[in-house]
């Protein structure tokens, strides 16, 4: 849908802006990261009151987790998470093979170093929703090889 | 995988929300980051024309539509088919000077600050939705029209409407030499 290439670009534009902002001022690219995930806290956590409004109660962190790689990254994304692992200990591990925000900047390896800037607001939504269903996490990125990250 | 029909909408909804919720985030960002008003409002103008000339490409690709004639053909296809397309809403247009190049689009609701209830205090000539004005700038540069957008009344500021003012800045006749 027309939606998407408009949260794409916004979003792109988003990071190019602060990294630019950035370079003029300080040079801080970790605050940069901050800033991103920030935003992206403050949307999940908004995105996923709209979203459960309707649905029923969940029954454990591992449901909570399947919902977000099923429904939430569908909306979100327009496709489902490919692979979840878990270890049942409080650590899962989310594969996207074909990640929607970074299918347009490489396919390979190439900018592989400028990734994790695109995937910083992702991490934060996804907290920003948990947190909002009453997890605590930390949420990070890895990027191995455009598009797919985990 | 079959879906009922109210989940579909539902799910456009929610894409659009997640729009609206991002533009607020960054805006508040950016209200942090800047103490004037000024710079927030040149700084998401900077932002939306960058996003305007390469929305264009993704506007040209999937609505097909025909070269417009005039100014005001343009402005009508602004208003009908890209609003529509992207923010769900149709802006009346009307023609505000002789001249034929001032128009202004008239939204009655705006979907970017489905979520804003009003402005803060130290913060009122924030223009909220200055990203619009710089995506319609951005996307008329590239199809060589220069044009000045700005907003001619706010909902946020207590006007009775939102109304964005698109300026042509060329005469219409330089463009009988554009070829398609």
């Amino acid at each position: 849908m027309a939606d998407e290439a408009l949260f794409l670009l916004l979003h792109n534009e988003m990071v190019a802006g602060l990294y630019r902002a950035a370079e003029q001022g300080e040079g801080e690219n970790g605050r940069c990261t901050t800033k991103l995930e920030s935003m992206g806290f403050r949307v999940g956590q908004g995105l996923i009151e709209r979203f459960t409004k309707d649905t029923a109660r969940f029954k454990d962190e591992l449901d909570i987790m399947k919902f977000i790689c099923k429904d939430f990254w569908t909306t979100v994304f327009k496709k489902q998470i490919d692979n979840l692992r878990t270890n049942h200990q409080g650590i899962y591990v989310l594969q996207d093979n074909k990640f929607r925000l970074l299918t347009q900047i490489s396919a390979g390896k190439q900018y592989l170093e400028h990734a994790p800037k695109y995937l910083a607001f992702t991490c934060g939504l996804i907290r920003g929703g948990l947190s909002n269903l009453g997890i605590k996490s930390i949420v990070t990125a890895e990027v191995s090889s455009m598009p797919a990250c985990k | 995988m079959s879906r009922p029909a109210g989940r579909k909408q539902e799910n456009h909804k929610i894409s659009r929300e997640l729009f609206v919720l991002t533009y607020g985030a960054l805006v508040a960002q950016l209200c942090k980051d800047y103490e004037k008003d000024e710079d927030v409002n040149s700084c998401l103008d900077r932002m939306g024309h960058s996003i305007g000339v390469r929305l264009i490409d993704d506007f040209l690709a999937r609505s097909a539509v025909k070269k417009c004639r005039s100014y005001s053909e343009t402005a009508e296809m602004i208003a009908q088919v890209a609003f529509k397309m992207y923010l769900g809403v149709t802006p009346s247009v009307t023609c505000s000077s002789p001249a034929g190049n001032e128009f202004s689009l008239i939204l009655d609701k705006n979907p970017l600050v489905d979520f804003v209830e009003e402005l803060p205090a130290e913060r009122a000539s924030l223009c909220y939705c200055n990203l619009l004005c710089g995506v319609i700038r951005g996307a008329l540069e590239m199809v060589h029209l220069a044009a000045e957008v700005t907003f001619l009344q706010d909902r946020l500021k207590g006007d009775p409407v939102t109304e964005i003012g698109i300026t042509f800045l060329r005469k219409a006749e330089d463009r009988k030499h554009k070829r398609n």
